[in-house]
């Protein structure tokens, strides 16, 4: 059988009382998490983006939540992906030159203005972006935002993604991805504190 | 040839947290209705979501969209023990509240209004913010919602004390962490693939 990914990284073993709820009353959305993970990092056919950049951007948004146990796991996937040692170096000092605190951002203009708040604008610098290539320095900028200031998100973004050489498809498959692992590092979080508790 | 976006243009942009109905405006063209392939039609697991621009723009990615709506509607959906659907929705109105994603806001204020009859609480959610004081347990799911939202997360031993002095076992617990969760992953597909307006009357 195989292992689920979730319980992997929030160290639930069978048998165990958190097993045991997960699976006795939350069996259905334990199994369609793992069909989520299945479906973006283990698909028969990736499209045009394949899993070198699917795992690179995984590593960034694990390496982005500072959860280097995720992170890590992400980073095995990225190796065996074939990625070369300069862009494993790379991605590791986007990481670095990226993290924040979120979520921050602005509001449309009224009410709500009181309450926007300032944050970077990641810009992957000239020397990454030789490494990683347009494709993927386009994405790290947007992901950057999916992650922490999501609420800033405009359609020049996603323009700049589509003109740097993605489909709309695969941008549509990027932001299921970013979103999925914003779920899955939260989940693995929270029940690594219950774990703990219990 | 380059893909384009489709920027809305001409609408009424909300500017406030709201339990109105609302619509969403995509910025990527959706797979036109009388186009989709019956993947794409499977993937939607309800039928009437082919009228939804939102949907039928996820149905690009048919797998993930499929197995993204089951685990949606297990974690929030299930009666099975665990956390009542208000408790569940109101930390999914909470994520939104937190994330900034109006449109999200206004279905699961709207859900969680109506399953705890709790108006007024719900309402000074969307007013105050998230720091609004509703009452012990609700602040207490509050809470563990902005700690699992907050990057880098920042939930702790602390959230589950808390959670489980206002009577939580670990069953409505996992549903907190779960729904919580959930829409982080929610609102950043809303946010960052169209914006809201108002429904049309």
């Amino acid at each position: 059988m195989k292992a689920d990914v979730i319980d992997t990284l929030a160290g639930i073993v069978p048998g165990s009382h958190l097993d045991s709820v997960r699976r006795a009353r939350r069996a259905v959305a334990r199994e369609q998490a793992q069909k989520s993970y299945d479906s973006l990092f283990a698909a028969g056919d990736t499209g045009d983006f394949g899993p070198l950049e699917r795992f690179a951007v995984a590593v960034f948004v694990a390496g982005l939540h500072g959860q280097t146990a995720i992170k890590d796991y992400y980073a095995a996937k990225l190796r065996s992906a074939a990625a070369t040692d300069a862009t494993r170096a790379t991605i590791d000092a986007e990481i670095a030159a990226a993290a924040t605190k979120g979520p921050y951002g602005a509001y449309p203009k009224g009410p709500l203005s009181k309450e926007d708040t300032q944050g970077p604008i990641h810009r992957v610098a000239d020397a990454h972006r030789e490494v990683l290539g347009p494709r993927l320095a386009a994405a790290f900028e947007h992901v950057h935002m999916l992650v922490f200031h999501p609420r800033d998100a405009a359609p020049p973004s996603l323009q700049a993604m589509l003109d740097a050489g993605w489909t709309t498809d695969a941008v549509v498959t990027l932001s299921q991805l970013v979103a999925f692992l914003s779920f899955q590092i939260r989940v693995v979080a929270g029940l690594r504190v219950l774990a703990a508790k219990s | 040839m380059t893909d384009k976006t489709v920027p809305q243009s001409g609408h009424i942009v909300p500017a406030v947290f709201t339990r109105d109905m609302l619509d969403w405006l995509p910025w990527l063209e959706p797979v036109a209705a009388d186009r989709m392939t019956e993947r794409q039609l499977a993937s939607l697991v309800d039928a009437a979501r082919v009228k939804s621009d939102y949907f039928r723009l996820l149905a690009r990615d048919p797998d993930v969209l499929e197995a993204r709506t089951r685990t949606d509607k297990d974690i929030f959906y299930n009666p099975d023990a665990g956390l009542p659907r208000a408790e569940r929705e109101l930390a999914a109105a909470t994520t939104s509240r937190l994330n900034g994603c109006i449109y999200c806001a206004s279905v699961h204020a709207r859900f969680a209004a109506t399953y705890s009859k709790r108006v007024g609480d719900v309402d000074r959610l969307l007013a105050e913010g998230v720091g609004a004081d509703l009452d012990k347990r609700w602040n207490a799911i509050v809470a563990a919602s902005v700690a699992l939202t907050e990057t880098p997360i920042s939930f702790g031993p602390q959230h589950i004390d808390a959670l489980r002095k206002v009577g939580l076992g670990d069953d409505a617990i996992v549903d907190v962490i779960n729904a919580a969760s959930f829409f982080n992953w929610a609102n950043r597909l809303m946010l960052s693939l169209g914006e809201p307006t108002p429904a049309a009357p």
